[in-house]
């Protein structure tokens, strides 16, 4: 008998017997209960109140400890116990989607009397408490078959992780997909066909006449180009950073970092400011040539313009590791061989980056198919996919299902570039950190190359200093655009503390400030977690159906915010997981949206890792455990600190997907700036958006600091251009 | 794992959340920001033993929310936002009768009433008018606009901005005032006039009156008080109600069906729907129209009786039939779906 399972086991009864199985009235864990009101334990209910429909876990626990101590086969008992606790695992989720709050919803003459009638209450402790240990208990037997590869911790990661992505992202999501089927009266699957080759959807009318093409065409054109253009700026700003002396690297650095921190709209209207029919430099430029201004800017070129904007640090932030992780050795070599800087390039180090640019590529796709905010201020008549669902579920004619439908042509749309990507990063090995003496010297840059590098990178960043300078400036004068005298009033009115009674904090953004911080601050860290751990298993592990799980981990991403919000309402406003109006539903719609951040990071990351390094340490009788923690940890300090990084700003600054899940107690810093702009206040939301970009600038340097940089290397060190 | 396990319990515990109680009140407000907390400090000082929490969603995102949270709902009353998401929540019963006396209100306000059967009650009213930014419009010569009909001039070319009535609740109420005001066929045909003046159709209703405001256009459609703000915070933006008359909007106030706090919600209907509680809207720089006969209206508010207003059927031209007839029209001859680039 293993000592886990019984653990496990040890933990199943008391989640049963001791814990109160519901949730209550008052949330997921009030402590009613322990002060001594009626005992709620599934025990009690089953015996004083006759809901027998909760025993599946008793059964389960008390066959798999008959199964560990009578069963003499290893093997045999492995099995058994995988047996037992799936069905108990069935039977405990199907009594809870059988049961809501209103009573049985089908079935209805198998469940009888008052208690089942009556309906009841969502999961609570106990109910966490015996699934978890049910699922344990199931994927450490399951190693013991001896089907499954990998040991105990491997597998219960996997299982962990599938029951999660299942339950936070397939569960809610399925609501809302199926509507897509759905007509007059029940559901047709032929009806869906017409509606999705809608020409309205994939319409090409716009390279034969002069007419604008499909929605999704048009989010295809414009995500390929977003993809392509943050990749190449980010390539870009990763080798000035590596490869040059350029000597304002460290404000570089910063300057790459700042875009993703802007809560949503403020880029948009800084650019219209900037760029608009009236703004700065239109004006500039109108008289200066004297031509008239135009409104160029709405449209596709100012969406673009935005979200090169706005996502190239993303693209930096997975490339940025990659790059540095490329060995030098391989480049010497290449120069050893007689090859040119120029070719060393490009058949050595580009070749050997291409699992970074490709998840760069990929992870900049997708943010530009679900971007809502810069294509709703700047789009003009350039409709895409992500603005029409948006308002396919808000608008004045709100249509589900045909949200559905977009939604699921905006799904189309990234698994084939998902699957692209797969194909071109191909089976190759681009392991680069070996272990082994690694001790050369970069190849510095070709001239071309770092004219090219220059030429991108450094307008970019000049176009960036300007946009922030100028939110900055924006929130400390009267109307921004119109009026700039002076003025303390928008940060007075959204910060002021009075100090008269001791601290009180008495600014109107207070509140959804600290929210804010707290929500972000314990989703970051998860996210992290749970994305490098997913990525961990995709590289390093095998398994059945692997490929399927690394696609379904990037669903959650894929998916525009209103729908995931939407259906995040449509499952867990009921029982048996009803999370509406927590911060819970927050923390977990964060952790599983960004994921996927973490989890390509992640994959780049670590398939530059030789796995001989694993090899080694498991040779000298590390578990995979030891391994995660000693050998490949240290390793991915990068690649956590990207994850880290984006999760927890991602968090402050998202705003589609938790416009529905915000509530009194737990109000969003985006939400209360969306709602400023909403109502024409921009004082006041330029100032919050210039308090919020400092605070996550200082979280951001606070991380780096506590991670720290990597050491691959006794030396980084780059070759000298001759 | 154990210690992952362990760790997410002690955050859950950490951030252990709580549903609602009896004592406590959950408004979802879809009036401006200011004014939704100008009314909760102003309740809780009269009901010192309910605590209101509030939260302001559009009235599109709270339909959507109540639609989805049907059956288990975890907000008890809807206060503002434009009638017809309103109506249309009625019609799905998602909401229910407030029961609250309607005597002193206006006759539009009443009328809301009647249509939803009481689900609904109205507590505000806002005209639909002209904006436009006087520097934009002096600078290229531009002769001011004083009716729908002047829209269609060609001196507005590419100048105005309206929003897309698919999308926008306040281009469907301008949509439908132009059939109430010159019946179908010559509504449509202004409309697409008007259309060949237009630079975009923008998504959000209140885009085009911030547009003109920074003079990204010269001129927007849109509901006269949301420009009474913009102008009051120092843009050049000029209001203009006009000469054929025009349409209005009604601020609703329901009461969601199955609300935890039934009392409260009540209360609550009943508190705003008081002269002395609306007459305090402009103090939250709010200039719609109240609906209580007894309120004082803002000097700065529309004043109602000198803009000609028609009688707008709320009935008809909510109604999801009308709606749909008269979007699928708009498409065909207004709004191109997929416009020239």
């Amino acid at each position: 008998m293993k000592r886990t399972i019984v653990i496990w086991l040890i933990a199943l009864f008391i989640g049963f017997a001791v814990l109160p199985w519901h949730m209550t009235n008052d949330g997921f864990l009030s402590s009613e209960w322990l002060v001594g009101a009626t005992p709620t334990t599934a025990l009690w209910l089953i015996v004083q109140d006759g809901q027998w429909w909760l025993i599946g876990p008793l059964l389960a626990g008390l066959y798999i400890s008959c199964i560990q101590l009578s069963v003499k086969n290893p093997v045999r008992r492995a099995k058994l116990s995988v047996l037992g606790a799936a069905i108990g695992l069935v039977l405990t989720m199907i009594q809870g989607l059988i049961i809501v709050r209103s009573g049985p919803r089908i079935l209805n003459s198998l469940f009888e009397g008052t208690a089942a009638i009556d309906g009841q209450l969502g999961f609570g402790l106990g109910a966490g408490l015996c699934l978890i240990s049910l699922l344990f208990i199931l994927t450490n037997a399951l190693t013991q078959t001896g089907k499954a590869q990998g040991d105990a911790f491997v597998i219960s990661m996997i299982g962990l992780i599938i029951a999660l992505v299942a339950v936070f992202v397939f569960y809610p999501v399925l609501h809302i997909l199926i509507r897509a089927f759905q007509v007059e009266d029940g559901y047709s699957f032929y009806g869906f066909f017409p509606r999705f080759f809608s020409s309205s959807i994939w319409g090409l009318q716009c390279l034969t006449g002069g007419r604008s093409c499909g929605t999704a065409i048009n989010s295809l054109f414009l995500a390929t180009m977003t993809g392509a253009g943050t990749t190449l700026l980010g390539l870009s700003f990763a080798l000035i950073l590596t490869r040059t002396q350029f000597r304002a690297k460290k404000l570089l650095r910063v300057l790459t970092i700042i875009p993703i921190i802007t809560p949503p709209f403020v880029i948009g209207l800084a650019l219209i400011l900037l760029f608009g029919r009236n703004g700065t430099i239109t004006a500039f430029v109108a008289d200066f040539f004297d031509i008239s201004r135009t409104r160029w800017l709405y449209g596709f070129w100012g969406v673009y313009f935005a979200q090169l904007l706005s996502f190239t640090p993303i693209a930096f932030l997975v490339l940025i590791g990659v790059v540095q992780g490329v060995s030098p050795s391989m480049e010497e070599a290449s120069q050893t061989l007689g090859a040119d800087r120029w070719e060393t390039f490009r058949q050595v180090s580009l070749p050997l980056m291409r699992p970074g640019l490709a998840n760069a590529f990929l992870l900049g796709f997708i943010e530009s198919l679900a971007d809502f905010g810069n294509p709703l201020v700047l789009g003009g008549n350039y409709g895409v996919l992500s603005t029409d669902i948006y308002f396919a579920i808000v608008g004045s004619v709100a249509d589900p299902a045909n949200a559905a439908v977009l939604s699921i042509a905006l799904l189309t749309l990234t698994l084939s570039a998902f699957l692209l990507q797969r194909k071109w990063v191909g089976k190759k090995s681009y392991a680069t950190i070996t272990g082994k003496a690694d001790s050369g010297q970069n190849a510095s840059l070709s001239p071309g190359v770092k004219a090219l590098c220059y030429l991108t990178a450094l307008p970019w960043a000049a176009l960036t200093v300007v946009v922030y300078s100028m939110i900055v400036f924006g929130s400390f004068v009267k109307l921004w655009g119109y009026n700039h005298s002076f003025t303390f009033e928008h940060y007075l009115r959204a910060f002021r503390i009075d100090f008269s009674n001791g601290w009180r904090f008495t600014g109107v953004a207070w509140d959804s400030f600290f929210t804010t911080l707290t929500i972000s601050s314990i989703a970051a860290p998860l996210t992290a977690l749970i994305g490098l751990s997913t990525a961990y298993l995709l590289v390093r592990q095998k398994f059945v159906g692997k490929e399927a799980f690394e696609f379904s981990t990037m669903l959650s991403f894929a998916i525009p915010g209103t729908v995931i919000g939407v259906s995040y309402i449509m499952a867990f406003n009921f029982p048996p997981i009803e999370l509406t109006g927590t911060s819970i539903i927050l923390i977990i719609v964060f952790v599983f949206r960004n994921m996927p951040v973490g989890v390509r990071g992640g994959i780049a990351a670590m398939s530059q890792l030789d796995s001989s390094l694993d090899e080694a340490s498991t040779t000298l009788g590390a578990n995979s455990f030891t391994t995660v923690r000693r050998v490949i940890m240290p390793l991915m300090g990068p690649a956590i600190l990207a994850a880290l990084t984006y999760s927890f700003v991602r968090a402050i600054t998202s705003v589609s997907a938790v416009i529905f899940l915000v509530s009194a107690r737990h109000n969003m810093a985006t939400s209360f700036i969306v709602g400023r702009v909403e109502n024409g206040e921009f004082g006041i939301a330029i100032a919050y958006s210039a308090v919020l970009i400092v605070t996550m600038l200082i979280a951001i340097l606070l991380l780096q600091l506590l991670i720290g940089t990597r050491r691959l290397r006794r030396t980084d060190r780059v070759q000298q251009p001759s | 794992m154990n210690k992952t396990t362990v760790i997410s319990a002690a955050i859950f515990t950490a951030v252990c959340a709580t549903g609602a109680q009896a004592d406590e009140l959950n408004v979802i407000c879809s009036a401006e920001q200011e004014w939704c907390e100008l009314m909760v400090a102003a309740f809780e000082a009269e009901n010192p033993d309910t605590e209101v929490l509030m939260v302001r969603k559009s009235s599109g995102e709270t339909l959507a929310q109540i639609r989805a949270e049907a059956g288990n709902p975890k907000i008890d009353v809807w206060w503002g936002g434009t009638g017809d998401p309103h109506l249309i929540a009625a019609e799905e019963g998602l909401t229910q009768e407030s029961g609250a006396s309607t005597d002193e209100l206006l006759g539009w306000a009443r009328n809301m009433s009647d249509i939803s059967n009481g689900r609904t009650v109205g507590i505000y009213a806002g005209a639909l008018g002209i904006g436009y930014n006087s520097e934009i419009l002096e600078e290229r010569n531009i002769e001011p606009p004083a009716c729908w009909i002047d829209l269609t001039d060609a001196r507005f070319a590419g100048e105005i901005q309206v929003a897309n009535p698919n999308s926008s609740g306040t281009a469907y109420t301008e949509l439908a005032t132009f059939v109430q005001l010159f019946g179908e066929d010559e509504a449509f045909r202004l409309l697409a006039e008007i259309g060949e003046n237009v630079n975009s159709y923008t998504r959000s209703g209140s885009a085009p009156s911030k547009a003109a405001a920074r003079g990204e256009t010269g001129v927007s459609i849109g509901f006269m008080h949301d420009m009474v703000k913009l102008a009051s915070t120092g843009f050049p933006l000029e209001i203009v109600a006009p000469c054929e008359g025009t349409g209005y909007e009604v601020g609703g106030l329901s009461i969601i069906e199955g609300a935890r706090n039934l009392e409260g919600a009540q209360a609550w209907v009943e508190f705003a729907l008081r002269a002395d509680i609306q007459s305090r809207a402009p103090e939250a720089d709010s200039f719609q129209v109240p609906s209580n006969s007894n309120a004082e209206v803002a000097p700065e508010s529309p004043d109602l009786a000198s803009i000609k207003l028609i009688d707008y059927d709320f009935a008809t031209y909510g109604s999801s039939d009308t709606r749909a007839r008269l979007l699928t029209r708009w498409d065909a001859e207004v709004g191109d779906p997929n416009p020239e680039q």
